[in-house]
């Protein structure tokens, strides 16, 4: 946390020092706010692909500056460049710093290559979230799916994700599952650095 | 009896918690998505305001409902909840209230720490942008569902050079308590 006394001193936002990431808000401030971000985007929408194009667009963003601010504060200004490498880094660390814990799972897809999952019991942004019915398939998942597009393509891995609600035995709620599938030249990069 | 007020630290020890860079990441992309949306810098201010309202009058509900705050006696009680439990118990960060007029009907409430702005500077482009607009409708917005009508104004604001964020408050007028049912009834 930046000191009252100290903040003055710094003209520049850069100058300051970088904060620890300890500090906190409640967790009705961010529900407010991330219910305010889904109802404003509704509003500018026709349908529900656009819908969840625009909360990835808001994690993208939230994404590329996650990761700067990591690599530099938790790495030592070094960031991953293998496949797995980032992969946990995302599971772990970056999980950790913004949901207070590491990602439930982490498994390779069976069916392709190329596709990976993150799944989470009960992902922060849907905790207070019911869809309606007559919206489908939407899932509010779609911004940390932006999150996570926005650290590996800011990482050089770049991706399309997407966020998905799957049923699990008996469990009333659904789990989220981010699945990640990589850029063909991505795959050909891992091969080749063997 | 009615259990006794909790104070602002107590209230934010109990509630569950999320890392604040998240927060002010997450609203840093509404606004920088806002500013793409509507181009006028004024516009993005509105918007931010009627966003506050929307969650001032919905915050109100769980503010009253873990704080036992029960009717303050005036307006400068009012002001020092709002400082001193409100901003607390949500955003983890005291304010404090000052400049009172001699009516005691505005007041400034100073915040000298604000999760909202970390990692902010305001581009040239950006020089009207009220970047914390979204407090102010909180605060009105919380406070015209306990029959305040308020107007606020920020005078200080850190990203435009300021020591400090001062949100001036002004109370235009109290509406008295309606009930949808009669004694009778």
């Amino acid at each position: 946390m930046i000191g009252v006394g100290k903040t003055k001193q710094y003209a520049n936002v850069l100058d300051r020092p970088i904060s620890k990431g300890k500090q906190e808000v409640s967790l009705s401030a961010f529900a407010f706010l991330f219910s305010e971000l889904v109802q404003y985007n509704q509003t500018q929408v026709d349908n529900i692909a656009e819908l969840e194009r625009r909360l990835e667009d808001a994690g993208y963003a939230v994404g590329a500056r996650v990761l700067e601010l990591l690599c530099h504060r938790e790495k030592g200004n070094r960031r991953e460049t293998r496949l797995l490498g980032i992969l946990s880094f995302v599971h772990s660390t970056v999980w950790k710093v913004l949901f207070g814990k590491v990602a439930d799972s982490l498994e390779k897809g069976t069916e392709h290559e190329d596709e990976y999952m993150i799944s989470e019991k009960e992902l922060l942004v849907n905790r207070f979230i019911s869809v309606p019915k007559d919206m489908g398939t939407f899932n509010c998942g779609a911004f940390v799916a932006g999150i996570v597009r926005g650290v590996l393509d800011g990482a050089g891995f770049p991706a399309v994700v997407t966020a998905h609600f799957v049923p699990v035995d008996g469990q009333q709620r659904p789990r989220t599952t981010i699945l990640i599938k990589f850029a063909e030249e991505v795959l050909v990069r891992e091969a080749r650095l063997g | 009896m009615a259990p006794p007020p909790r104070s602002g630290d107590a209230i934010f020890a109990n509630v569950d918690r999320v890392n604040a860079e998240l927060f002010t990441l997450t609203y840093g992309a509404i606004v920088r998505q806002l500013l793409t949306d509507l181009e006028e810098v004024d516009e993005v201010n509105k918007q931010l305001d009627q966003m506050g309202y929307n969650i001032g009058i919905r915050l109100i509900d769980e503010f009253l409902a873990k704080s036992n705050i029960s009717t303050c006696v005036d307006f400068k009680e009012t002001a020092e909840v709002i400082a001193k439990v409100g901003f607390k118990m949500f955003l983890g960060v005291t304010a404090s209230v000052s400049n009172w007029d001699p009516e005691g009907t505005t007041c400034s409430i100073i915040l000298e720490d604000n999760p909202l702005v970390d990692f902010v500077e305001l581009p040239d482009t950006c020089q009207g942008l009220y970047y914390c607009n979204i407090l102010s409708g909180v605060v009105r917005g919380a406070l015209e569902m306990v029959s305040m009508k308020t107007e606020i104004t920020w005078v200080r604001d850190m990203l435009r050079g300021d020591d400090a964020f001062e949100l001036r408050l002004k109370l235009l007028k109290q509406v008295p308590e309606e009930y949808p049912y009669k004694d009778d009834e």
